[in-house]
């Protein structure tokens, strides 16, 4: 049966490794259900004695006495059956708990562009979803799998128990069973896949429709889109069809094959009847063995389909675990950052033709202030993640203090710099935890201040226990901003990287707060990254990108005079530029 | 819109009308339902007759058990053969249904107002198309044989038991639904765990979310530590309760085969006693009963099951109806095609608003000749786009007129009147599919050579020319392989590929910096030349070059001139252009 699946299966023995801790309790389980299926075979027997014996004597004490042994059993069975449960649930919960929480420091130790390559949505299904399905089929395995292979196999050592010549029935009958529902479930498997498949492209088609209404109903496209719909629903009913039909033999197939086993156990029984050799009881076993056997093997069917589901889940995790992070710590631990230099970098995301940034140049020395300014797709967030190491360069070095960032641990860069990223995301807590992200030690003075400098103290207030909602979803998108910079500026920090991070900000907030962030105390080196010129404008550097290359670097004079891009981006925003003093 | 439910029983009639083309699948579908039970459950009588042929030693009747052999064969063959058949002809009618029923609210969706789809949450529509239609396949369809086969199964087989012995049937009748009894007492004690389990889950999800969501800042500031611990101990809470539920739930088979256990054994000892004191049963027929026992929970687990089912499939089938009746827009097909190069547009004293209680545009007029730059400005949130979404009739006027060449727009055929509108949004929606199929969206037949001139013409071939595959790159259901801006560039892309003769456009300048938009720019007025053009404005060069302002707000038109008259008026719109343009 396990070959059916070949790979998939392979998904779900890798992560078999997360029983390893609950050893005790990954044997146990099926023990216990060994024992549960041990009473169970044993009552034809029982009953097969009741009536050799019970009934052909007359014996009415022998017949309760029998009758007493069957419950007992099943009283037996089930207290071996709840323990099997019971073990089985907790290596599951566990399984499931230690492979989300390994998975998870898997996925925090990805640099960006792992982050990217899987993208966030995907990321979050595979840690939600796909782990408790996961966890679910661990819970069958544990439970029945070997539940039905008990079954069969005791049902056949019970008849070559009773009598080899007619057990040797029940072995062809199993071999064929077997086989039936092998072929079976192997054309089916793959269609099911396929089914899901369809469903979910009629799934995409509808939310589509929904989502861009107003495009679809502007382009007067809603017929082809209905032709599309209906070929993706015919093609869904046609694989269900097939699927369907397929299905449909299981049960009726297994039956037949069993029950022509059945009839021939009759017929050649009543030659073993007639010489002696079996008893009427132990004909009547026997055929009840046929019957077990057949449930066994339907339910084992079952099972395999809903454990697929799980090995499809258990892929998504595999794959999640296969990719290692790219980057790996250093060993230097960085101390006050005084120099930070661009030597011909570039960069490519892994799978792109082209590169993202070429051959960027250039130095910062403490104390300044840098701009980066570009059109979209220019690179100025690559520059920005390279400076904080979210990845490394594909070619060229970034270096701080002469030398090689990558050199550095992970942790002194965190220190060294304090970053406000692009997408203001804040974490469900209260907004005190939120800003004690860089200095658990922080004071509520110093939290003040920094909210006062991120022009957040106004719809802040003192009130530090504010809850914040998932994701900050109680703040404005503005509000977010000034919160994400409001926790950058907590704790000592060199170097100060904005990435876009006033977007949301009106230009009168956006000014002030500059005004703010350059007024800090302590000789901060501060990167800002803008599409506006006017937060670039009075930087010491500015860096101007284009199609990711360096199309400039200087003041905002001189690029005016020697930059063309930087001049037709300054002249694309003349009315903002115009008014500013 | 909520209270107009389908009546109940009108959802059976329903559900009938819509199996009813397959009514022959359905008749012979319970033909052969009605012989499976039968014949599976005669196996075991003929079973017991063999059995009754071969006593003891040398007493065996070799013909008797031979032919009881034969007729098992042909009795299991055949019941096989019927199970085949009636699954398969229930899954034709059940799979048929599904895809009439699926194809009918997607075409529905398509013609449903704007207005309908804008207020009502589109996983809940989803929802319909996908769950409640497999919900209504799985519960009423499939749900029915298993109803029928169930109940015949319960009737034939305390038939055959009472043919044999009275007694011992009673006993089994009335002993073995104790086991659902114990299911269902399992059931409602597990509920609490289950809740507080989901519950649990639901903290672990937005855990998850939020701290995937927000990786990158997460390294950035060195908190995955923090962050996996944080979900190592709701990890540790949602483990203990899950062991719980887990584990009191699964007592329910164990239990329901206990109980079995112990009226197979009553059967048995009931049926040994009465074979000893010669109370007319057999050997054979107390095997046959043993089978009897054995099997008879099994349709009553399914038809509990079922009873289960059909309240939500009930309860899906409404929703799938009430999708299907809500009103479609009226498009006159019958309407007039709209004439070439009469494109004239005139608002006459329209008013509309979403709902009754806030009025929102009142009494407005406007007259706008061919070709001419229309700006509408206002603060965020003034309701610029209602113009928009009732020039293209996805909303109707409340009173008065919207005229296009002189013609209501309501007597215009409803995609003849869109044709000639182009128009690119805020909100950028791209299709499933490949660049150059987004690009032609509007034009299924447009060549490659027209679909890159296209690009050129709006500045995406460049960045187009960059991804892995070039015009072929699919682009994924969320677009996440593509920025904001980079959507936006395509969804211009697709106008200028179909150019029609007039322009909406909003100035998306969130997502789209100021050099490409700057280029974007360009590239519309390249567009508007010589076209009719809307356009919500956010810069101001676009205002001063538009032959009209429309000043809007809070969803009224407060003002319109053009830019100098504006000014000089001294009204709102001086106000707004000040804090908008000067305030630096």
């Amino acid at each position: 049966m396990i070959c059916i699946c070949e790979k998939r299966d392979s998904d779900m023995i890798k992560l078999l490794r997360y029983l390893k801790g609950h050893r005790a309790e990954s044997i146990l389980g099926p023990l216990f259900k060994f024992l549960e299926a041990c009473f169970e075979l044993a009552v034809p027997v029982i009953v097969a004695n009741m009536i050799d014996v019970g009934i052909k004597n007359g014996d009415t004490d022998y017949v309760l006495m029998c009758g007493g042994i069957v419950v007992l059993m099943g009283l037996l069975g089930f207290v071996s059956a709840i323990t099997a449960q019971y073990f089985a649930a907790k290596a599951s919960m566990a399984f499931g708990t230690e492979l989300r929480n390994d998975l998870y420091r898997h996925i925090s130790s990805f640099s960006s562009s792992e982050l990217d390559r899987f993208g966030t949505s995907s990321l979050i299904t595979r840690l939600g979803a796909d782990v408790i399905q996961t966890q679910a089929g661990i819970n069958l395995i544990l439970r029945l799998l070997l539940r039905s292979p008990f079954i069969v196999i005791g049902a056949v050592i019970a008849s070559f128990l009773i009598n080899v010549r007619l057990a040797l029935i029940f072995v062809g009958a199993v071999i064929f069973l077997s086989a039936t529902v092998w072929i079976i479930m192997r054309k089916l498997l793959p269609l099911y896949t396929k089914t899901r498949k369809n469903l979910d492209g009629i799934t995409v088609k509808t939310r589509e429709n929904l989502t861009g209404a107003r495009v679809v109903r502007s382009f007067a496209a809603q017929e082809s889109e209905k032709e599309e719909f209906d070929a993706a629903a015919d093609g869904l009913y046609t694989s269900q069809i097939v699927s369907g039909k397929i299905s449909a033999l299981l049960n009726p197939l297994s039956y037949s094959v069993i029950n022509l086993a059945a009839a021939s156990l009759m017929w050649y029984g009543a030659f073993s009847v007639n010489i002696g050799e079996v008893t009427q009881g132990q004909i009547i076993a026997l055929l009840n063995y046929m019957t077990q056997i057949l449930i066994a093997l339907l339910a084992l069917a079952n099972l395999i389909v809903m454990i697929t589901k799980s090995t499809s889940s258990a892929a998504r995790i595999n794959e999640v675990f296969a990719v290692s992070p790219s980057l790996e710590d250093g060993k230097e631990a960085l101390g006050e950052v005084e120099k930070i230099e661009f030597k011909n970098v570039s960069y490519k995301y892994p799978g792109a033709s082209g590169y993202s940034v070429k051959d960027i140049s250039f130095t910062a020395k403490r104390g300044m202030t840098v701009g980066i300014v570009g059109s979209t797709g220019s690179g100025k967030s690559t520059v920005a993640s390279l400076l904080l190491r979210e990845t490394d360069p594909t070619e060229g070095t970034v270096e701080i203090n002469g030398r090689r960032l990558k050199d550095y641990t992970f942790q002194s860069i965190r220190s060294a710099f304090a970053a406000v990223p692009q997408k203001a995301s804040l974490f469900s807590g209260t907004v005190r935890e939120n800003l004690l992200w860089r200095d658990k030690n922080a004071t509520d003075e110093e939290l003040f201040a920094a909210l006062k400098t991120a022009m957040a103290s106004e719809f802040i207030g003192n009130d530090l226990d504010r809850q914040v909602a998932k994701a900050g979803t109680n703040f404005s998108g503005g509000q977010r901003q000034r919160l994400t910079i409001a926790r950058a500026l907590v704790g000592r920090s060199d170097v100060l990287l904005l990435d876009d991070s006033a977007s949301a900000l009106d230009y009168a907030t956006d000014a002030a707060l500059r005004k703010a962030i350059s007024s800090l105390p302590g000789n901060k080196t501060v990167f800002i990254v803008s599409q506006r010129i006017s937060a670039v404008k009075n930087a010491d550097m500015i860096i101007v990108l284009d199609e990711g290359r360096l199309a400039g670097t200087g003041t905002h004079g001189e690029l005016l005079d020697s930059c063309p891009v930087y001049a037709e981006i300054c002249a694309s925003q003349t009315s903002e530029v115009r008014n500013e003093k | 819109m909520k209270n107009r439910n389908v009546k109940s029983d009108g959802v059976i009639k329903r559900i009938i009308a819509l199996v009813s083309p397959y009514r022959i699948q359905l008749v012979f579908s319970l033909v052969f339902a009605s012989a499976y039970v039968a014949l599976s459950l005669f196996a075991p009588i003929v079973s017991g007759k063999a059995v009754d042929a071969m006593v003891t030693k040398n007493t065996v009747d070799f013909d008797a058990v031979f032919r009881y052999a034969v007729i098992y064969s042909c009795v299991v063959a055949g019941a096989s053969l019927c199970q085949w058949l009636m699954t398969h002809l229930t899954n034709i009618i059940t799979y048929k249904t599904v895809l009439k029923l699926r194809k009918d609210l997607f075409a529905k969706i398509t013609d449903l107002s704007v207005g309908y789809i804008d207020s009502h949450a589109h996983g809940d529509i989803l929802s319909r198309v996908i769950n409640d239609v497999e919900q209504l396949s799985d519960g009423l369809l499939m749900g029915f044989s298993q109803l029928f086969t169930g109940i015949l199964t319960i009737v034939a087989t305390i038939g055959f038991m009472i043919s044999i012995n009275i007694p011992i049937a009673l006993v089994v009748v009335v002993f073995t639904p104790l086991s659902l009894f114990v299911a269902s007492f399992i059931a409602k004690n597990t509920y609490s765990m289950f809740k507080k389990q989901s519950e649990i889950r639901g903290d672990m999800t937005s855990l998850i979310e939020e701290s995937v969501g927000g990786a990158k800042t997460v390294n950035v500031f060195g908190k995955a530590d923090d962050t996996a611990e944080k979900i190592a101990r709701t990890g540790e809470e949602l483990r203990k309760c899950g062991v719980k539920a887990l584990f009191f739930s699964s007592i329910t088979n164990p239990a329901t085969r206990f109980v079995n256990n112990a009226v197979y054994a009553a059967v048995a000892i009931l049926g040994a006693f009465s074979a000893i004191k010669g109370g007319g049963i057999t050997v054979g027929q107390l095997s046959s009963f043993l089978m009897y026992a054995n099997q008879y929970t099994k349709p009553f687990n399914e038809i509990s099951g079922v009873i289960a089912e059909f309240v939500g499939a009930k309860a899906s089938a409404e929703r799938i109806f009430n999708l299907l009746d809500e009103k479609s827009v009226e498009s006159s097909l019958s309407g007039e095609i709209l004439p070439e190069n009469v494109r004239h547009i005139d608002f006459a004293s329209v008013s509309f608003s979403y709902s009754p209680e806030k009025p929102l545009i009142e009494d407005f007029c406007l007259s706008v000749p061919y070709g001419k730059m229309i700006a509408i400005v206002g603060p965020t949130g003034c309701g610029k786009t209602t113009l928009i979404n009732l020039l293209l009739r996805f909303y109707d006027v409340n009173s008065g007129e919207i005229r296009l060449g002189g013609v209501p727009v309501k007597e215009l055929e409803l995609n003849a009147l869109r044709r000639n509108f182009g128009m690119v949004l805020q909100d950028t929606w791209l299709k499933n599919g490949t660049v150059a199929e987004n690009i032609a969206y509007g034009r299924k037949n447009a060549t490659r050579e027209e679909i890159v001139a296209a690009a050129v013409r709006a500045h995406a071939d460049s960045f187009i020319s960059s991804l892995e595959n070039g015009y072929d790159t699919v682009i994924k259901e969320d677009g996440d392989n593509l920025s904001q801006g980079q959507k936006q560039m395509l969804c211009i892309s697709r106008v200028m590929l179909s150019l029609p003769p007039m322009l909406i456009l909003d100035e998306a300048t969130s997502s789209i910096d100021t050099l490409t938009e700057l280029r974007i720019r360009n590239a519309f007025d390249e567009m508007t030349e010589g076209r009719t053009s809307f356009v919500v404005a956010h810069r101001l060069s676009t205002i001063t070059k538009a032959d009209l302002v429309l000043v809007m707000k809070s969803g009224k038109i407060v003002e319109k001139g053009t830019h100098t008259e504006l000014l000089k008026a001294g009204g709102f719109y001086k106000t707004l252009y000040e804090s908008q343009f000067e305030t630096e």
